[in-house]
């Protein structure tokens, strides 16, 4: 059935970043600011009417291609609200980097419109979709500064790994489309309802090509070659926008494929997740300890934190699923406050990425210190901290799946992580800055890093909010 | 009438050969840039057989949108080329190791 007013916030989407590409066309050079607003009007007009729609029946549409339920509705209030809050981050490096072009805001409002199709998708064809737009405004991102060699390196080894992992992805489809004859949802849910799992060849076979592409987005070890450099070459304004949105969507792409169509099919992919997200969690955390730029370790504490929301999603429970929804959102918020400090500490001519840049910050501003410190605690997961609390229910979630030892493991892991991020707080405590130059930042810039801190010590307190609030989306969409 | 297992056997080796294609070539970027191509192309094969075959015209219009989005890739994965050939004068593979660790 044709019923295209449940894309309506995705359409009004496209029509305002037509709008805004056309305004800007017109703009001078110095009236950038302009677009900007209109961007952060477009993110939070389109959250707005996301939210309007919020509740009520699984609805599908554009002939069984497109569905809007809450737990769709979740993910994409949660994908517009960081992205608006990644563009208040933005303005000061962007500004600070002589990169102050509208294109930035663009490119990231198209990736967001590719993330919002991911998260309704009822299609494998619409997941592709999605997917590609979100990937290929993320290739251009990354190139964004065009004059530095890193970032084009960093966009080359981006597109090339991205590329193999829609290629792993789409051969996975392929056969899923061969053995079921359906490339809705439900029709592959259907097929897989009929099958002994375990003994189907094919199936197994498919699904070991699709797990393999959600890994290559998520960044999952042993596909996550592209992690490290992408981060680190990227300009750290794409880089909080890459480390902080699209983590939402890979979510939302593992919940609509693995959760979803072929949930029935969870002993077989729990097992390659389970190798994945233990290797993640060993690997990550073990290789950020001997890192000293500071993007860089936070690229491989990314790859433990996914190694997380794998686990969390491979008990294939409602539980499971709203733990590994509630980790990647808090996740997604304290990665973003985290570069929003990188961003704070550079200026001018210099970009602020190594742990040398962040030695006494207390001395320099204890509030930015304080701030950091609260993120740096969420990452390791330190009481009260919504990190904390994040990592015990995926924990829970594990156990209750019957994986005593990966749960085990994952706390041995999470305390020999807490190894940099606590070498992180002792050097903006204990060491003598290098330089003392003020940091300054605009006001919209201090309420909002203010507010990503404490929320991090509110949510840590009263997690149940938004807990109720995943794990109701879980439950809307029968998870 | 040539089975549906051929078509899968061929589309298969085509994905093999751009997979090893990327891992094994150590000179020249555009090479790699052929093996995405191939690599698509050989998901669209699967697609058109397994279409034709199950008589469903579904697989044969997602594989008109993998084309589009290839040539969309292709041009920005070029794109990508032209501006790390002009920053590093250079599109070897192997010279492409600024970042480490």
């Amino acid at each position: 059935m044709v019923n295209i007013a449940i894309a309506t916030p995705e359409i009004f989407l496209l029509c305002t970043i037509c709008l805004i590409l056309l305004i800007d066309l017109f703009l001078k050079e110095d009236c950038r600011m302009v677009t900007y607003l209109l961007s952060q009007v477009a993110l939070l007009a389109t959250a707005l009417l996301v939210y309007s729609r919020l509740g009520g029946e699984k609805i599908t549409g554009l002939n069984d291609m497109y569905v809007r339920d809450d737990l769709g509705s979740v993910l994409k209030i949660s994908i517009l609200l960081l992205a608006a809050g990644v563009f208040v981050y933005a303005r000061k490096y962007l500004k600070d980097k002589n990169l102050w072009k509208s294109e930035f805001f663009l490119l990231a409002l198209f990736a967001v419109l590719g993330m919002m199709v991911m998260a309704s998708a009822n299609s494998l064809l619409v997941i592709y979709l999605g997917l590609e737009l979100l990937a290929l405004s993320m290739y251009t991102l990354v190139a964004f500064n065009r004059d530095d060699g890193r970032s084009s390196e960093a966009a080359m080894k981006y597109f090339v790994l991205g590329a193999i992992a829609s290629g792993l992805l789409l051969y996975g489809f392929s056969i899923l489309y061969g053995l079921s004859g359906r490339l809705d949802i439900a029709g592959v849910a259907a097929y897989v309802s009929g099958q002994q799992v375990m003994t189907n060849l094919p199936l197994l076979f498919a699904l070991v090509f699709v797990v393999a592409g959600i890994a290559f987005k998520f960044g999952a070890v042993p596909f996550h070659m592209w992690v490290p450099d992408v981060y680190q070459g990227a300009p750290t304004a794409v880089t909080m926008f890459l480390g902080s949105v699209p983590k939402v969507a890979a979510l939302a792409m593992l919940l609509r494929v693995l959760a979803e169509s072929v949930g029935l099919a969870n002993p077989a992919w729990a097992q390659m997740l389970l190798v994945f997200g233990l290797l993640s969690v060993f690997l990550g955390n073990l290789i950020a300890i001997a890192q000293f730029n500071l993007k860089r370790m936070f690229a491989y504490s990314t790859i433990a934190h996914m190694g997380f929301i794998l686990l969390g999603a491979l008990s294939g429970s409602t539980e499971g699923y709203s733990a590994a929804l509630f980790y990647t959102i808090t996740y997604a918020m304290t990665a973003a406050g985290g570069f929003a400090i990188l961003v704070l500490l550079g200026k001018e001519g210099f970009e602020a990425e190594t742990l040398d840049d962040i030695k006494g910050l207390n001395e320099r501003n204890p509030w930015y210190a304080f701030i950091m410190m609260l993120l740096l605690f969420s990452m390791a997961g330190i009481p009260p901290t919504v990190g904390f609390y994040a990592k015990l229910s995926i924990i829970q979630a594990v156990m209750q799946a019957g994986y005593l030892w990966p749960a085990v493991f994952m706390v041995v892991m999470s305390v020999i992580g807490a190894f940099y991020y606590l070498r992180a707080i002792k050097m903006m405590y204990f060491d003598k800055p290098d330089n003392s130059d003020p940091i300054n930042a605009e006001l919209d810039f201090n309420v909002l890093i203010s507010v990503n801190g404490v929320l991090m010590v509110v949510l840590g307190i009263f997690p149940s909010a938004l807990m109720g609030i995943c794990s109701a989306a879980m439950v809307a969409s029968h998870l | 009438m040539i089975p549906l297992s051929h078509f899968l056997i061929v589309a298969a080796l085509l994905f093999s050969i751009s997979v090893a294609g990327m891992f094994l070539n150590r000179k020249n970027m555009l090479i790699l840039l052929m093996c995405i191509e191939l690599m698509l192309l050989s998901v669209n094969l699967n697609f058109i057989a397994f279409s034709h075959y199950l008589g469903d015209m579904a697989g044969q219009v997602f594989v008109f949108f993998i084309l589009t989005v290839a040539a969309a890739e292709a041009a920005i994965g070029l794109a990508i080329l032209v501006t790390l050939f002009r920053n590093r004068r250079t599109i070897n593979v192997q010279e492409l190791d600024s970042m480490k660790g």
